[in-house]
């Protein structure tokens, strides 16, 4: 398909249990959608090659980078941000983990940390330390060393086994 | 009032800041929208050296969205200065945006400004620049030699500053005397920092009242504040507000004043319109200041008791194209006086050459300094264990400075006098935790099997808190190095802390609220920390060179002092009793021996702001500052002991083991501390085996995205053992020492160490840095030719 210079088009998708539709430029990435245009500034951009993860969120299940998606490819998705995942007032057990295992310091990665361990327990219920260390490959920190963002995750799957 | 008599200072207390962070509801630089705001991008340099012939920008202007471009001609403004002169130092000019001549790859040429961040993209593409392209040069060393390239004309040689400390002639003699000497030449290779949230800026100038409200990612908006306004825009400090929110991550490269933002400032006023930049990450790359990048000669001499006797460095350090804010004190004052380590050595003689090439500048990057002369020392260490057969645990045992905590400092050769050390135990300790007598029992064997296990010691100083202020500028700086703190008390007992320290991730907010709920005896809920906005803050040096606990922290004690001071005053007054009779504890303040006797804080701090039954002469009100000024540094230091097995068919290494044991003196949070040594040990483990920022030999960048540059990743990490011994430092009134760097200054050369001591059966001396699959397994492979 060729998608002509300078139009816009439309886009409407669910965030946060919320509809939002608008007209967009094609080439509008998705992370910036989020951020700039619906304004949810939770989900951070931290590269331009899709290494850092700082803008991972939760596309129709799926954990994603939303710089690596056009704004155009997500119509019709269902997005959850970080914004959207403590309900009711009540943390999520993998936020609740980061908090209580120290598994941020400056918090810039940390929202990409969270949505990326949330898919990483799905998978793995019980993960070991080298399977959420492998998960989290496409996630970078700079201040923790990864050691407390493992706790973290460790903690909140002990958390989440014993609610169900 | 509720009161509590539980002591916080020590206890792993949940930090306050996380619940915004963990629900994406931080402020960062990039977060801040505001009404009418337009968006800039840069024009960069594609060369490491080049005139600027010309600069076509009506394209540009004419594209949609685009509303202005400014070159070096437009923005007249002063050049970026820089704070630390050293003596004699040939400091160039270095201009906002290129004026005439770009000197390295991604130099700032021009600004577009438009409304939107894709349209000023747009617009930068379509600027279009004539270089003339010059030869260029890129490695410290190469730069000056005579046939080099020269960024500037008036800095011959491109050497900016040559710079020496030590004896020279006691070092010369212990060499002559010396039953051994070994000798190695060292490379430290250029970082690049990486903080995860780029830098970003947003100016707004207000017409009606003259105002500038700069928001940027800064480690110290005050410092920003003054360099911005008294020498690059030429304005009262008192029109600048600099607010640095939450900022992700800094490591130093957050402390200086770049281009971007300078560039920014003056285009607000100019058009009328606040403006945001936020750096690409290959931005980051290009104009963030890099770090390390010293090419080293080491010399060390031992006498027949494989006692060290003298040390002789010689240094190349690659400052880039200008000098960055501080780049001549980290290879000067922030490495050669760390060149005693531990150790007792007699004699060290070291100089430095300051090096201008064709690549972005290089200044304070996490350790600064210290991680150079930490990897030159430990690195020697080993080497002469090696040359010696002897173990390098027990070379270092011979060489350690005797314990010393009395108060009496230890003078070194070169300038440091160590307020206080104990050296054995940490590294007994460390051996202890990596079970090190059997390690090194299984080793042969191992290797016997195939297997290729190393183990590295690295037994480090550091020293933070830079200071006293008088030293300070005694040694070249152009600004203080103290702290402000400022305590104010409302009429309902609940405290404000304001401090001139910034945290980027290092968790003020609860250590500083513990510290303060601990003095006063109230719950920490009734505490605020309030940081990063000169509109609120007494004038501050801000964060770096781990010094906020030891300095900042101790300006709030003073405060806090001071608040408790005029508090006992109006609590005898009240009470009708004498001052000396009252006691101070659970948030109260009692007359000896009649309990019942007292008036609470709540009742004190009331009492101040009511006026109505104060000491006579009293002024009303509870609040109080401070400016704490260090009377030396803080000497942190430890052992770290890493295990690693080098896979010789592929080249690579699993790290097994990682043990550390710091002194830091005494630990207002341990949670906190060990989360700061966990992320400077993967830094440094990163320096050791992955990460180097390279240049062509011309200046181009090569490693210019997180494609080409390896940052550590949790899969190749392991989880770390921690461990601490207690000294507290006799200097401060906390007996706390800094803590955010010890982790990067002591994990390279254990790393290294670890590496190199597992290629030993190969015959493998050395080996620079990172030490990468693919030199490693060259290594080998040659090693297997021979």
């Amino acid at each position: 398909m060729k998608v002509p210079v300078n139009v816009k088009l439309p886009v409407k998708m669910t965030i946060n249990g919320q509809s939002v539709s608008h007209e967009v430029e094609p080439r509008l990435l998705l992370v910036h959608y989020i951020r700039e245009v619906v304004g949810l500034t939770g989900t951070h951009v931290g590269c331009d090659t899709s290494q850092c993860g700082a803008c991972t969120i939760s596309l129709n299940g799926q954990a994603v980078k939303a710089c690596n998606m056009f704004t155009v490819q997500a119509d019709g998705a269902k997005i959850t941000t970080i914004e959207g995942l403590a309900k009711n007032g009540e943390l999520h057990p993998i936020q609740q983990g980061f908090w209580e295992k120290h598994g941020l310091q400056c918090g810039f990665c940390t929202p990409g940390m969270i949505m990326a361990a949330q898919q990483l327990l799905q998978r793995y219920p019980k993960p070991t330390e080298e399977q959420i260390r492998h998960q989290l490959e496409g996630n970078l920190c700079r201040c923790t060393g990864y050691h407390n963002i493992v706790k973290a995750i460790q903690w909140a799957a002990e958390h989440m086994a014993g609610k169900k | 009032m509720a009161t509590t008599e539980e002591r916080l200072f020590g206890k792993a207390i949940k930090r306050r800041e996380d619940p915004r962070f963990i629900t994406g509801r931080g402020t960062y630089v990039d977060d801040v929208k505001l009404p009418g705001m337009t968006y800039a991008a840069f024009v960069r340099s594609p060369h490491a050296h080049a005139k600027i012939k010309s600069i076509d920008a009506a394209t540009a202007k004419k594209m949609p969205g685009v509303l202005a471009v400014y070159t070096g001609q437009d923005v007249k403004v002063g050049g970026l200065p820089c704070g630390w002169l050293l003596p004699g130092i040939k400091v160039p000019v270095r201009p906002a945006l290129a004026q005439g001549k770009a000197r390295y790859v991604g130099e700032p040429v021009a600004i577009v400004i438009a409304e939107s961040a894709y349209a000023a993209k747009d617009g930068a593409e379509a600027v279009k620049v004539a270089y003339e392209a010059l030869p260029g040069v890129s490695d410290g060393k190469r730069a000056h030699q005579k046939a080099a390239p020269q960024l500037f004309d008036e800095i011959p040689s491109n050497e900016c500053f040559y710079w020496t400390i030590g004896d020279k002639a006691a070092t010369e003699a212990a060499f002559k005397s010396a039953a051994t000497v070994v000798s190695q030449p060292l490379l430290n290779q250029r970082l690049i920092p990486n903080a995860i949230e780029p830098r970003a800026c947003v100016a707004s100038h207000s017409a009606a009242t003259g105002e500038l409200t700069l928001w940027v990612t800064s480690q110290n908006p005050h410092v920003h504040r003054l360099l911005m306004a008294a020498f690059v825009l030429a304005i009262p400090e008192t029109k600048m507000r600099v607010i640095s929110p939450d900022v992700g991550g800094g490591f130093g490269s957050k402390i200086f004043v770049y281009n971007e933002e300078v560039v920014v400032s003056w285009a607000a006023k100019a058009l009328g319109r606040p403006v945001k930049w936020t750096a690409e990450r290959r931005e980051s790359f290009l104009n963030d200041a890099h770090g390390r990048d010293h090419v080293t000669e080491a010399e060390m001499a031992l006498d027949r008791d494989g006692k060290v006797t003298g040390l002789r460095v010689k240094t190349h350090a690659n400052l880039g194209a200008y000098l960055s804010t501080f780049a001549p004190l980290i290879p000067s004052y922030l490495y050669g006086p760390l060149l005693s380590g531990v150790y007792k050595i007699p004699a060290i003689f070291c100089e430095v050459w300051g090096m201008l090439t064709n690549t972005a500048p290089v200044d304070a990057y996490r350790g600064a300094g210290r991680p150079e002369a930490t990897y030159v020392l430990e690195r020697m260490m080993d080497r002469a264990a090696r040359q010696l057969k002897l173990d390098p645990a027990e070379l270092r045992r011979r060489n350690f400075i005797p314990k010393f905590t009395d108060g009496t400092p230890y003078q070194t050769p070169v300038a440091f006098a160590y307020d206080s050390g104990n050296y054995e135990p940490a590294l007994k300790r460390a051996l202890e935790l990596s079970g090190y007598e059997q390690l090194r029992r299984e080793q042969t064997p191992s290797r016997g099997k195939g297997r290729y296990i190393g183990i590295g010691i690295s037994t480090y100083i550091e020293a933070c808190g830079p200071a006293p202020s008088a030293v300070a500028g005694a040694l070249g700086a152009q600004a203080g190095l103290w702290e402000s703190g400022q305590v104010r008390v409302d009429p309902s007992g609940t405290v404000t802390v304001f401090t001139g320290s910034h945290s980027h991730g290092q968790g003020h907010e609860t250590t500083f609220a513990q510290l303060a709920a601990d003095e006063l005896g109230i719950p920490m809920e009734q505490v605020e920390v309030v940081h990063g906005d000169t509109a609120r803050i007494p004038f501050g040096m801000g964060t770096y060179g781990s010094r906020s606990a030891c300095v900042g922290g101790s300006a709030i004690v003073k405060c806090l002092d001071k608040i408790k001071e005029k508090g006992r005053k109006i609590a005898a007054h009240l009470l009708e009793a004498n001052e000396q009779d009252l006691i101070f504890g659970g948030g109260a303040w009692s007359v000896k021996g009649s309990p019942d006797k007292k008036k609470a804080w709540g009742e004190v701090a009331l009492m101040a702001y009511l006026a109505h039954n104060i000491p006579q002469g009293m002024e009303p009100g509870l609040e109080a500052t401070s400016f704490y000024d260090p009377v030396n540094f803080t000497f942190p230091f430890g052992a770290h002991v890493a295990v690693v097995e080098v896979d010789p068919e592929t080249g690579s290494v699993k790290i097994l083991k990682y043990v550390a044991v710091d002194d830091v003196g005494k630990v207002i949070n341990p949670m906190i501390v060990d989360g700061m040594v966990h992320g400077g040990i993967a830094q440094g483990i990163g320096q050791a085996l992955w990460e180097h920022g390279v240049y062509a030999e011309d200046g181009q960048l090569l490693s210019g995205t997180m494609m080409d540059y390896a940052l550590p990743k949790a899969d190749a990490l392991p989880s770390f053992v921690t461990d601490r011994t207690v000294t507290p430092s006799p200097i401060n009134p906390l007996g706390v020492k800094g803590a955010g760097e010890t982790g990067t200054i002591a994990s390279t050369p254990a790393i290294a160490n670890a590496v190199i001591d597992a290629l030993a059966p190969f015959g493998v001396t050395h080996l620079d840095m990172p030490l990468t699959p693919n030199k490693i397994w060259k290594a080998v492979a040659a090693a297997k030719k021979r």
